[in-house]
């Protein structure tokens, strides 16, 4: 699959956050994403960015665009080098939460993807990727 | 520091959020409007987000508690304004806004404050309007 563009974030701050959210909806934009499809890859990349910074310390974020014969997507990958997740099934289910949030992190960054991976081992940290393809 | 303005006028506080909002943004806005409400005895909260290009959990969690402390401090709220695209989004990600009232736009979302602040005015006098009518459908 060719990769189109591919630029990294660091995540250290809630600011950092604002940053990530304007760089994807350019990416998105440039991909020409309906405003819906932006709004929700958008979204997700919120929730995860802020997943990685209170639950990881804080990592990086990889944004790619990537073609397939018909369609373009988007893809972000989130790293952190936080504890990881112990029982992933558990924390990808609505209302579960260790810290303060509500919870909806993983469950709705995966509703707002059209793909969804995680991969997280205890003391080394957790990768999330999503990918948004165009409708 | 950074702060999202509060404007007050009469019984109403009104407050335009026109930037993408971080979270320390937030939680000041959260203090400040608790702040404000006690020190003008204002009656109804107005939001306008119809400039939020997103609205997270994040977001969405501070208009429920903002919401929730203006009830608690005896005021009402009513965000207004959000894009469709927003509300889709926000749906699919798992957050339906419970407690927290929502109108078009502003013009709709004051007529919804004036009406509640007016029924509480007049407290039981409309209740017993009612009655007397049911009183007199039953006759």
């Amino acid at each position: 699959m060719p990769t189109l563009s591919d630029e990294r974030f660091a995540l250290g701050s809630s600011a950092d956050i604002v940053t990530l959210r304007q760089a994807v909806r350019a990416a998105a934009v440039e991909l020409r994403f309906s405003l819906v499809d932006q709004t929700k890859i958008v979204t997700a990349a919120s929730e995860l960015a802020r997943n990685a910074l209170n639950y990881g310390g804080g990592g990086s974020v990889r944004i790619e665009s990537v073609a397939e014969p018909g369609r373009r997507g988007l893809r972000l990958t989130f790293e952190d080098k936080g504890p990881g997740i112990p029982d992933i099934e558990r924390a990808m289910k609505d209302g579960f939460t260790t810290g303060t949030g509500l919870g909806l992190g993983l469950g709705g960054a995966r509703r707002l993807s059209n793909e969804f991976s995680i991969d997280s081992r205890p003391g080394e940290g957790t990768r999330v990727t999503i990918t948004r393809w165009t409708s | 520091m950074e702060r999202i303005p509060i404007l007050k006028m009469g019984d109403y506080l009104l407050v335009t959020v026109q930037v993408d909002m971080h979270d320390r943004l937030a939680t000041t806005l959260q203090e400040d409007l608790a702040e404000r409400i006690v020190k003008s005895h204002a009656r109804a909260v107005l939001i306008d987000i119809s400039a939020l290009e997103i609205v997270d959990s994040f977001i969405g969690r501070m208009l429920g508690s903002i919401a929730a402390i203006a009830r608690v401090l005896d005021a009402e709220t009513v965000v207004v304004g959000m894009q469709p695209a927003v509300a889709i989004t926000l749906v699919e990600l798992g957050l339906a806004l419970p407690g927290v009232r929502t109108a078009l736009n502003v013009e709709k979302g004051m007529e919804i404050l004036r009406r509640s602040l007016a029924e509480e005015a007049s407290g039981g006098a409309s209740e017993a309007v009612i009655e007397e009518s049911v009183i007199a459908d039953a006759e």
